[in-house]
């Protein structure tokens, strides 16, 4: 991390933006739709990242995270018929709330331990959910109906479904989280987590108070996540368990190491990535969970730094 | 049914639960302990052990009883060597970093999982029990075979008592488990007893499912319900401990049976899971553990 090259940096970050804008006018329709998902689920990659990328906390239950935003805003507008803003503002709210929660009890282990304690709280949403079926739908999930995913501003609407609709909404959230996360990294706070990172002892004898702010880190990872998880329900309309379980709270590690744990662009670049293999290799075999089970395998044994981590290491020294 | 003889029958089926839990969590309790590994993998190699159980005897043929030994023997001993292998290409080169071999044992996980769908299929698949004699209570028949689980699993976990506070090996290993460093200064193939222990974990694990399968059909995706059990009894008996682990063992497994027949049993584990997080949470030691060093 180099002090010299904020104008860099933004340049890039602006660049990949600009390139993603351009591309939702010139892709065909699967590649637009597929994007347009990527985008954001980079979002919740994104908000793994904050936590295990820059505080070094490897969570092994974000999917309760994300499934909080998911189902906050689709029972919102579901069960109590909230308009789309306040709902997508309700998931995440619900994400905030439970990750302080979590936060405050998990904080209090290191380690090993923080990873079960934070699988087995996932464990305990995701059959929560299920025990809930009469509201949640249970395992079958629930479908937002289309008639009620459309942003309206007076008299102009704005339908979710819309395709053009959906990929820019996408890359509107993908977008302002992304420079949030590039300024955080960037300013003081973000410093401090990474200090937290590589010697928390040392940290808390320079005078900081290291259980706030890594549960501040929390916080603001489970609020990021929720935003993805929320978006997710009002762009793509289906609520369901799978979300919640233990294989989402690993996706995002998996998206991270393969893209780079603490890069800004790296939890993008690794969701495009596994999802790039994943469709190509679909074409031959069923057995996607195999991929990422091999890749896992490959990526702590060989390139524990993932792709943009390497390209830091080798050439770029002042990718954020 | 009263409520008595129900409560009895409960107790039964909880015991067998126990008894199946008490072997599986003492592998996982093994490999933690000596190794500070957490095998995430470590339902799969219940399941691959199960799974084999049903190709052995299927391809034996024959008496049931005569497949089944057969199956109590081979499934371990190739589960042993399927761990033995992914022990010395994947744990060993990660220096055994507890955050590294987490990812690399989900890693495991997946590739085994999705390996025995493609091979063995997405049907669940009985396996015979061995004899099938009924011993008559008052109130209701019981099944003889479910009883000999119980007792083939106590003798085993006494024999793994007495392997590690009675033998050479056992004091190697509990060495290990101390101090690895000095275990090594003293000449103790540090390395070799790794993969043995993370061996032996998961052919406990095998032997636990081959018991089980005559019961509950081998299915691909049987091994998740006893990781997580797993889990909970190690957390709540202290890691490490093997006094710790059978005790919480027995009390999970006869709760388990007890609420899941009078409540929900997703309700049973919601309440489970959640008290050993907060055990985690705010005495890591376990309950029955002393402070970690």
């Amino acid at each position: 991390m180099s002090e010299a090259s904020p104008a860099k940096a933004y340049a890039l970050h602006l660049g990949v933006i600009a390139l993603l804008f351009v591309l939702s006018f010139l892709l065909p329709e699967y590649y637009h739709g597929l994007l347009a998902r990527i985008m954001v689920l980079a979002v919740f990659a994104m908000g793994y990242n904050m936590l295990f990328g820059y505080v070094g906390l490897l969570s092994l239950g974000h999917a309760m995270l994300f499934a909080a935003g998911l189902y906050g805003a689709g029972l919102a507008v579901i069960q109590l018929g909230w308009s789309v803003p306040l709902a997508f503002l309700g998931g995440i709210a619900c994400g905030a709330v439970l990750a302080l929660v979590i936060g405050l009890l998990a904080l209090r282990t290191t380690g090993v331990a923080f990873m079960i304690v934070t699988m087995m709280f996932a464990q305990v949403f995701y059959l929560l959910i299920l025990y809930f079926a009469a509201w949640t739908g249970g395992d079958q999930g629930m479908v937002v109906p289309q008639p009620a995913r459309v942003l309206s501003f007076g008299t102009t609407s704005l339908e979710l479904t819309n395709p053009t609709v959906r990929y820019l909404t996408a890359l509107g959230l993908f977008s302002i989280v992304l420079l949030v996360k590039l300024a955080m990294v960037r300013s003081r706070y973000g410093r401090v987590l990474v200090a937290i990172r590589e010697n928390e002892e040392r940290t808390k004898m320079l005078g900081y108070d290291t259980f706030s702010n890594k549960l501040a880190a929390v916080v603001i990872s489970g609020t990021i996540c929720a935003a993805s998880g929320a978006a997710y329900a009002l762009l793509f309309g289906y609520v369901g368990s799978s979300f919640a379980s233990v294989q989402y709270s690993i996706l995002p590690l998996l998206w991270v190491l393969l893209g780079g744990a603490a890069t800004t662009l790296g939890p993008l670049i690794g969701t495009l990535f596994m999802y790039y293999v994943i469709d190509i290799t679909s074409g031959y075999t069923s057995a996607y969970l195999l991929i990422v089970g091999i890749a896992l395998i490959l990526l702590v044994l060989f390139f524990p730094k993932g792709i943009l981590g390497s390209i830091r290491q080798r050439w770029l020294g002042w990718l954020p | 049914m009263h409520f008595g003889p129900h409560l009895l029958l409960a107790a039964l089926e909880g015991l067998v639960t126990s008894a199946v839990l008490a072997l599986t969590a003492l592998g996982l309790s093994l490999v933690f302990g000596v190794m500070r590994v957490v095998n995430v993998a470590h339902g799969e190699f219940f399941m691959l052990g199960a799974v084999l159980a049903w190709a052995i005897t299927t391809a034996i043929g024959g008496h049931p009883a005569l497949g089944f030994l057969a199956a109590l023997v081979i499934a371990p001993l190739i589960v042993g060597a399927i761990a033995l292998v992914a022990e010395r290409l994947v744990l060993r080169r990660l220096n055994y970093n507890p955050e590294a071999t987490i990812v690399a044992t989900i890693g495991m996980l997946y590739i085994i999982q999705q390996l025995a769908l493609t091979f063995y299929g997405p049907e669940a698949r009985p396996v015979e029990p061995p004899f099938s004699y009924r011993i008559l209570l008052p109130w209701f028949g019981y099944s003889g075979y479910k009883l000999s689980v119980i007792a083939t699993s106590a003798l085993l976990l006494i024999a793994t008592w007495l392997v590690l506070t009675h033998t050479r090996i056992g004091l190697v290993m509990r060495a290990t488990q101390y101090d690895s460093e000095t275990a090594q200064a003293f000449g103790i193939p540090v390395g070799r007893v790794y993969g043995g222990v993370f061996a032996l974990g998961a052919m406990l694990a095998a032997i636990a499912a081959v018991l089980i399968v005559p019961i509950s059909q081998a299915h691909y995706l049987m091994g998740q319900d006893p990781l997580l059990l797993s889990f909970i009894v190690v957390i709540i008996g202290g890691l490490g401990s093997l006094r710790g682990t059978v005790v919480a063992a027995v009390l999970i497994g006869l709760s388990d049976g007890i609420i899941s027949m009078f409540f929900s049993p997703t309700l049973a584990k919601i309440i489970a899971t959640l008290l050993v997080a907060m055990v985690l949470v705010f005495r890591p030691q376990g309950l029955f553990g002393t402070a970690s060093r």
